[in-house]
């Protein structure tokens, strides 16, 4: 009879079931494949962590806190004094303020090169872009490989210096920390300008127009008005090289031989020569954890950045 | 009194969107983008035998590249696994946009999203670890030790490269061409086949292509999941670097930037196309 | 005669003959969005009946309902409550690719990978028509639209009129027992709007299928229905034939929402006979028909359409004594707006003769005269 409210709303709610059943259906091969393959072994990560490292390869399943005390500490094997790990500070320092260095240069050098291209007539800047994304696209390898021939004792930068008569003998920036600065810089390049150059097609000029005819000089229109309208894409382009920068592995094994290791390298070797799995472990989770937190502290800057608007 | 001949207003337009020394700088940065590769595809076609002294034209380090079996090996491995890994991914991929756009938030939704972009948010390093681990277990469990590891781990770090295009496509895509494909006597099915499936079809294509691109340049996870022989083109030059380097590293790299070239040119012209 | 407004249970009809059938009927239908104390309440217990073979329309402004209703006349949306029948049958739980129901849209949603032709055919083909009577099918709605040069053109490549005549073609090719129209000419420029108008109306007759027309231009709702449904804030206000909802609007929001009208407060002087004697303005004695079992109080309402009005000397006989204030020459009319001794305003509509006006100015003393029958009460 007209005005009953059964069938109508019970028909409303079994469609919504329908379709979150439907969802869920349609996303779960996803999900199977990534928890198995990718978010389920991490969860082994965590457990080998704690275990007991055995002889050669692979864990006694025995609880252990070796891995974790080892990440920091060091027992001397002759008085059973416990200190700081020296060696694992120093991979920590280096990766740190590797990525963290990298991180400004490549602003210093992509925020003009975004700006750059942000200024070119709108048909020629999806050429421009091309240039920059052609690099980016390269396998890290190859890049890696290129930097390594150029910064070689007998590369680019050595003979055009001896050439010009600047030097005398090849300066060794291989296998130095330099050699891997250089080397991050020019991978992460391209991921810093993209997201600035996409702040900055953004950017309305008439704010500079008004900023310059309220008497501002170039310089503050600079910093007053556009890094500031920008910053969203400055936030954006850091984070995309910093958090990576910190877990590269290839560029500094490249560049940097065995002695000037990063995060990645050091979790490498607990793998091979350090046979000792838990601390690998132990290590990855930490970097985990940093990468972790450095994504928090961007979703909320991002979002309090874009609530002021 | 004559008047005086016209003549144009001296001084220039003031270039409100210039900033002093940024072109240089700009200028600068290409050049450092591109030298180094530059330099690296000339070696490649070096006569002599080292990577760094010139000694002349030659197309020689391909043809060497080109006989090297274990070259030959490595490429058709890693085309095998980016073809599958992109396949697997692509399908995978597809299915989850569906399930994850133009639709109300549904609980799960957002752990949905996350967990399949993680391996966009996880360092390399620490996935290939995990996966060390656990292949090893499995290993020794089951005995197997094919190319299955690999197609498993590239097939996943894969999904979200071949998800975001995917669903970006979706997203753009208006719900009342689906709505009137069902006011027409379509079932959901026939709707999704005759309608969303060819609309949504330049979106697989471009995500196919990324996976497939990402799976060919991997390098990390492949080292540590790989068994003894099973070399990919890059764990082979990752390899090669170790050692005495020539100049087929070079012909490699440049056979390899020359695909990457022409691929991402028909993403974009693709992409142009499409508007 | 005025007609009903729905009310919940009591099904809808009026205006012609009960024998018509009832083709589409809303049986106390309501649609909320969201929950809790969010809750959007899009239509509130909505009953109508709609004939077979009508033009029908539902008129409102935005967000009254007209499209909410439509769109589950035609399955996109479950109803809250009540039920939808169509011939007969309750459909209210069919999906949408199981109601013989078709749908021209705002967007036209033309298929953009398919040409003219396979979008035409896209529905007989859903529904396993073999292929000949496709084409022949495809063949007359092509000829019936006149786009037969069309044929294996892309939709992108159309015009906005030519893409609205292939949906229309499109939805008509099944032939559906109602096709539904959601503002289908909104898109589209003056001149082809009127023209799209009376093609419709012309593709309504010829066909005979039960047209439901959604539309928030009070013009096109009454130059091409043959019964109306005035919404607003998700009720259906009044169901009538154009002429009846002009001339006897049933309340306030009806009578301002079509066409242009004065308001008028009216003292009740007595009722006889049937009739109501009225004060209006502190001067003119008028005697009016009284809505259906209506009881007024000591006031009423009443309405009387600007052109039914007209302007004559001060004194002049049973007039409104007013004062002219603004003069707004429009070409084929004057509006003249008066204000009444006790300040009610009154706008005058006077339509422009060749041998010229009265030429009266701002400022004037005038009498505004109507016939009688021009008084319409308004339901409280």
């Amino acid at each position: 009879m007209a005005g009953a409210p059964a069938p109508g709303r019970s028909g409303e709610a079994a469609a919504r079931a329908a379709r979150i059943r439907r969802n869920w259906l349609l996303a779960a091969p996803a999900l199977l494949l990534l928890l198995l393959a990718a978010s389920g072994p991490l969860l082994v990560v965590v457990v080998y962590s704690v275990l007991e490292p055995a002889e050669y390869s692979g864990v006694v399943w025995e609880l252990s806190g070796e891995g974790w005390f080892r990440v920091l500490f060091h027992r001397d094997i002759f008085d059973e004094t416990v200190g700081l790990a020296d060696a694992h500070l120093t991979i920590f320092w280096r990766s740190a303020s590797i990525s963290l260095l990298t991180t400004i240069i490549t602003l210093l050098l992509g925020f003009p090169t975004a700006y750059f291209i942000a200024t070119r007539p709108p048909r020629q800047r999806t050429l421009w872009l091309f240039l920059v994304t052609i690099p980016f696209w390269t396998n890290l390898l190859i890049r890696t490989f290129a930097i390594m021939e150029v910064v070689r004792n007998q590369g680019i930068l050595n003979s055009w210096a001896m050439a010009a008569g600047i030097i005398e003998t090849p300066i060794q920036i291989l296998y130095t920390d330099t050699a891997v600065l250089i080397g991050m810089v020019y991978v992460y390049l391209p991921l810093m300008v993209l997201p600035l150059y996409a702040a900055m097609e953004r950017l309305d000029f008439r704010l500079v127009e008004a900023a310059y005819d309220l008497y501002a000089s170039r310089w503050r229109v600079l910093t007053r008005v556009i890094v500031p309208l920008v910053k969203p894409g400055i936030v954006a382009g850091s984070i995309l090289v910093f958090i990576p920068s910190l877990g590269a592995y290839v560029t500094p094994r490249v560049l940097g031989g065995g002695k000037n290791m990063m995060i990645s390298n050091l979790i490498e070797l607990q793998f091979g020569e350090g046979r000792n799995w838990p601390l690998g472990a132990a290590l990855s989770m930490t970097l985990l954890a940093f990468v972790m937190l450095a994504l928090l502290f961007y979703v909320r800057n991002m979002s309090r950045l874009e609530r002021r608007g | 009194m004559a008047e005086p001949a016209l003549q144009p207003t001296p001084g220039r337009r003031f270039a409100v969107r210039r900033i002093p020394g940024f072109a240089t700088i700009a200028a600068v940065s290409f050049v450092l983008l591109y030298a180094p590769i530059a330099t690296l595809v000339a070696y490649a076609f070096n006569a002599g035998d080292s990577i760094a002294l010139w000694e002349g034209f030659s197309l020689r380090w391909f043809a060497v590249a080109w006989g090297n079996e274990l070259v030959q090996e490595a490429t058709v491995r890693s085309l095998v696994v980016a073809a599958s890994a992109s396949a697997v991914a692509t399908a995978v991929a597809t299915m989850a946009a569906l399930g994850t756009t133009r639709t109300a938030p549904f609980p799960g939704g957002m752990l949905i999203y996350a967990l399949i972009n993680q391996p966009l948010m996880v360092p390399e390093i620490v996935t290939a670890v995990a996966l060390l681990i656990v292949f090893a277990m499995v290993k020794i469990a089951t005995g197997y030790s094919g190319l299955g590891y690999l197609i498993a781990a590239h097939a996943a770090f894969c999904v979200p490269f071949a998800y975001l295009p995917i669903r970006a496509r979706l997203e753009g895509m208006d719900l009342s061409y689906e709505t009137a494909a069902a006011d027409l006597y379509a079932t959901p099915w026939q709707t999704f086949r005759r309608i969303t499936l060819p609309l949504m079809s330049p979106g697989i294509v471009a995500g196919s292509m990324l996976a497939f691109v990402i799976s060919l340049d991997d390098v990390v996870i492949t080292e540590f999941v790989k068994s003894a022989g099973q070399d990919t083109l890059p764990t082979y030059m990752l390899g090669q670097l170790r050692r005495a380097v020539t100049p087929e590293v070079n012909a490699i790299s440049t056979a390899l930037l020359a695909v990457t070239v022409l691929l991402l040119s028909a993403f974009f012209v693709l992409n142009r196309q499409r508007r | 005669m005025q007609e009903a407004i729905g009310r919940a249970g009591a099904p809808i009809d009026g205006g012609r003959s009960a024998a018509e059938r009832v083709m589409v009927e809303a049986r106390s239908v309501s649609k909320h969005f969201g929950g809790g104390d969010q809750v959007v309440k899009a239509l509130d217990a909505v009953s109508v009946g709609i004939r077979e073979g009508e033009f029908f329309t539902l008129l409102g402004p935005s967000g009254c309902g007209k499209t909410t209703l439509l769109r589950l006349i035609a399955g996109f949306e479950h109803p809250t409550m009540g039920a939808i029948l169509l011939d007969g049958a309750d459909i209210s739980a069919l999906p949408p690719y199981k109601r013989p129901v078709n749908t021209v849209f705002q967007s036209y949603a033309l298929f953009p990978h398919l040409t003219v032709a396979d979008n035409i055919g896209f529905g007989l083909q859903m529904l396993g028509r073999p292929k000949a009577e496709i084409a022949d099918t495809v063949d007359e709605m092509l000829r019936m639209v006149k786009m037969e040069a069309m044929r294996d053109r892309q939709t992108a490549q159309l015009s906005g009129g030519q893409q609205q005549r292939v949906a229309l073609a499109r939805a008509l090719a099944p032939r559906p027992k109602v096709l539904l129209l959601d503002e289908p000419l909104s898109a589209l420029d003056l001149k082809l709007r009127k023209e799209m108008q009376v093609e419709l109306k012309r593709l309504q007759l010829e066909t005979g299928i039960t047209f439901v027309f959604v539309t928030h231009d009070q013009g096109e709702a009454l130059a091409m229905s043959d019964r109306i449904a005035v919404m607003s804030e998700g009720r259906i206000l009044q169901v009538g034939s154009p002429h009846e909802i002009y001339e006897h609007p049933a309340d306030h929001f009806v009578a301002s929402f079509i066409g242009e009208t004065n308001f008028l407060t009216a003292a009740v002087e007595g009722i006889e006979a049937g009739q109501v004697r009225l004060r209006l303005g502190g001067a003119l004695e008028v005697r009016a028909g009284l809505p259906e079992g209506m009881t007024p109080g000591e006031r009423v309402t009443v309405v009387v359409r600007p052109e039914h009005l007209r302007i004559e000397a001060a004194g002049a006989g049973a007039g409104l004594p007013a004062t002219v204030g603004d003069v707004v020459y429009l070409g084929t009319d004057t509006h003249y707006h008066l204000r009444l001794a006790d300040g009610e305003a009154l706008f005058a509509r006077v339509q422009n003769r060749p041998e010229g006006g009265d030429g009266w100015q701002a400022g004037d003393a005038v009498a505004a005269t109507f016939p009688p029958s021009a008084v319409r009460v308004l339901r409280d």
